[in-house]
């Protein structure tokens, strides 16, 4: 049976249609990357599945049955600069948050849910951070922070927003890590994903968004040129010649920040 | 001296005398009727609209609190036309369903259409207050007395306030408080990460209305002692004095109600002793003094603090330099008890003055000897000194030539120096 299976997904927002007749077959166990130009529907697509917006049309499921049913299975990382980081709480606390689920209603957490957020800190090497106020963290810090709320969760399914914006070399490897060792462990990982050059690398899986679903499967099937041309618009030629020679992060980042300024027009081509 | 009346504020003690004998006042607050009821009305007000003003300030709704006052004043008219009874419940009541269909207004405005927040707030505020001040003109030329008073809730009148009119407020705050209690975890939730709250099933939409109806009803709660103009700064003054003070929620939220309540007591107490006091607008004097206090003197944000920190890194690096400076002249130098003038160290050091204040200070320290007329040299524990603090910062000061040059005349005019 599949994770997670989307059939027809349409969202609109007005009326325009951000994403449009969505078909997904997830499997169990991949770690799979959602690339695509700004404005493709990457994030909404996220938050359609997990019923945070509201679809037109279509049918999302996970492991068979509707998401309603199915929520203590999935875990979510939103996207780092979504909440207010000024926040009077600490790192604990946050992480815990990731506990309220189980919890339910009124039922506070207490010393289970206290270790389990400890041990989950120790898994994005944080736990000497436990005692710290939030806005006190750097960016890098931030992301494993919502990362191991997510952990907490203890899920089998996880869905995260560009868990790679803005964090140094170390903390993507760290994640990247965590990414690797959630899947040896059965879960399935679905990520918002900006850098291409990156998504052989670190993914098995990928699809490929723009409103529509370009393609989606293993990498060594779907991550062609062709498929990029149809997703970015005809602009992907120098990505080939790059990736043979090597270049800092920054020149990715540069490389795919102009990829998605010109999607938009082509989009409109297309 | 005479007793000031300001026309439409009643003082509720007359003739108090000064200086203020504290067991005096004591006993009054225990023993006498009216400023026992005022203090203890204006302390409940001060705890609710603290606590839930907590949330309001934390989810940037402050503004919100101002508008859902202004807009209670047509609730309150109205509850009292269709009535004609002024039983604070039914007063309190026609407040927060005002309050809330304000609110409810003012959400729909931002979600389908083009005009923003501050805008829709503006609206919201003007149109509801401006009906109320209709109504409320309207309702006075009745021929109907029992109409009297209720433009008390324009300004406030805790002066005015009842037994009758604290237990009201206190049943309802307790009711609040305690759902603001049961509901712990999901405000903060909600507060904190909405669309997190929401992917692990929280209604989050109820959440947001439920906690919004409790602020509503804090407000509505404070109307009539400080009024509908001058309430909203109950909600945001307790919070933003309190979110100086900790960085946790729960911190926060009782430190406001202290605060609030505080602001609220003091209040009252003052315009007891001084006449022509207006007791709401004393209260809301006495939160914005906490606020100001806490904005200058908090213990982590203080801006006093933050000066004082500021200025005292700022002598230890200037310190630092000097030392270093003349380590490194000293190393420069054949002799390294040569003495080199002040002037140079000031063409050396990056910032404006305080190189002779800061040689002040190793001197006493026996880091550094006056070795003529306006010589320095550092000592042998000034060398080790400088040592250290080379090592700490991991690199040395670099020489420069200009400054090369001036330490072998240190004899040089000031004049040099820049």
């Amino acid at each position: 049976m599949n994770a997670i299976e989307v059939t027809d997904l349409t969202v609109a927002y007005k009326d325009k249609p951000v994403l449009w007749d969505i078909d997904l077959e997830v499997p169990e166990g991949i770690l799979m990357a959602i690339v695509g130009p700004n404005g493709a529907g990457k994030t909404t697509l996220l938050k359609a599945i997990l019923g945070l917006v509201k679809p037109a049309a279509g049918q999302v499921l996970i492991y068979g049955k509707p998401y309603e049913q199915q929520r203590r299975l999935v875990g979510y990382v939103p996207q780092r600069g979504s909440v207010d980081w000024d926040f009077p709480t600490t790192v604990l606390d946050v992480v815990m948050m990731g506990r309220y689920g189980s919890l339910g209603w009124i039922r506070r957490p207490g010393r289970r849910e206290h270790d389990q957020a400890i041990e989950a800190l120790e898994k994005v090497g944080m736990a000497e951070f436990a005692d710290r106020q939030i806005s006190q963290l750097s960016g890098g810090q931030q992301q494993r922070v919502f990362l191991a709320r997510a952990l907490v969760q203890d899920s089998q399914i996880y869905f995260m927003d560009e868990p790679f914006q803005g964090v140094d070399a170390t903390t993507e490897r760290a994640i990247v890590a965590l990414l690797q060792e959630l899947r040896q462990a059965g879960k399935t990982v679905v990520v918002v994903h900006h850098d291409l050059q990156t998504v052989p690398e670190y993914f098995d899986w990928v699809t490929l968004l723009n409103v529509r679903r370009i393609a989606s499967g293993p990498i060594e099937q779907v991550f062609s040129e062709e498929n990029l041309r149809l997703t970015y618009g005809g602009r992907v030629a120098f990505l080939r010649d790059r990736s043979t020679e090597p270049h800092s992060p920054e020149d990715i980042q540069g490389a795919g920040e102009a990829l998605s300024g010109h999607s938009s027009v082509s989009t409109r081509e297309g | 001296m005479p007793a000031r009346r300001f026309p439409g504020i009643h003082p509720f003690r007359h003739g108090k005398v000064e200086p203020v004998d504290l067991i005096a006042l004591f006993n009054e607050l225990f023993f006498d009727y009216t400023l026992r009821t005022v203090a203890m009305g204006a302390a409940v007000l001060g705890i609710v609209s603290g606590a839930l003003g907590s949330f309001a300030v934390l989810r940037k709704q402050s503004l919100l609190g101002d508008a859902m006052s202004h807009a209670a004043l047509p609730g309150v008219v109205l509850a009292f036309l269709l009535t004609r009874s002024k039983a604070p419940l039914v007063l309190v009541l026609g407040a927060l369903i005002a309050g809330w269909l304000a609110t409810l207004w003012l959400m729909n405005i931002v979600n389908r259409t083009r005009i923003k927040e501050d805008s829709a707030l503006a609206l919201v505020l003007s149109v509801f207050f401006g009906f109320g001040l209709v109504l409320l003109t309207y309702t006075q030329r009745l021929p109907d007395a029992r109409q009297a008073g209720l433009d008390q809730f324009l300004f406030g009148q805790a002066a005015a306030l009842l037994q009758r009119d604290v237990v009201t407020m206190a049943i309802l705050s307790t009711l609040a408080l305690t759902l603001l209690a049961v509901f712990w975890k999901e405000f903060k939730l909600l507060s904190f990460d909405r669309e997190f709250g929401a992917s692990l099933g929280f209604p989050m939409g109820v959440l947001d209305i439920l906690l919004t109806t409790l602020l509503v009803l804090a407000i509505v709660i404070g109307l009539q002692a400080v009024g509908v103009v001058l309430m909203s700064a109950m909600v945001v003054a307790p919070a933003a004095a309190a979110r100086q003070w900790t960085d946790r929620l729960g911190v926060m939220v009782v430190l406001s109600a202290i605060f609030g309540a505080a602001a609220g007591v003091s209040g009252a107490v003052i315009s007891s002793l001084a006449q022509g006091f207006s007791t709401g607008p004393t209260v809301v004097l006495a939160a914005s003094a906490i606020v100001v206090i806490s904005i200058l003197f908090a213990s982590n944000r203080g801006l006093v603090w933050n000066w004082v920190r500021h200025q005292r890194s700022r002598r230890r690096l200037q310190l630092e330099n000097v030392l270093t400076n003349l380590h490194l002249l000293a190393s420069q130098h054949a002799d390294a008890t040569h003495g080199h003038s002040i002037e140079v160290l000031r063409a050396m050091s990056a910032q404006r003055g305080g190189v002779a204040r800061s040689l002040a200070v190793l001197k006493e320290r026996g880091w550094v000897e006056n070795v003529g007329d306006n010589l320095w040299a550092l000592t042998s524990e000034g060398i080790s000194a400088a040592q250290k603090v080379i090592q700490e910062r991991g690199f040395e000061p670099l020489p420069s030539s200009n400054i090369d040059g001036q330490s072998r005349a240190p004899e040089g005019d000031g004049g040099r120096a820049e």
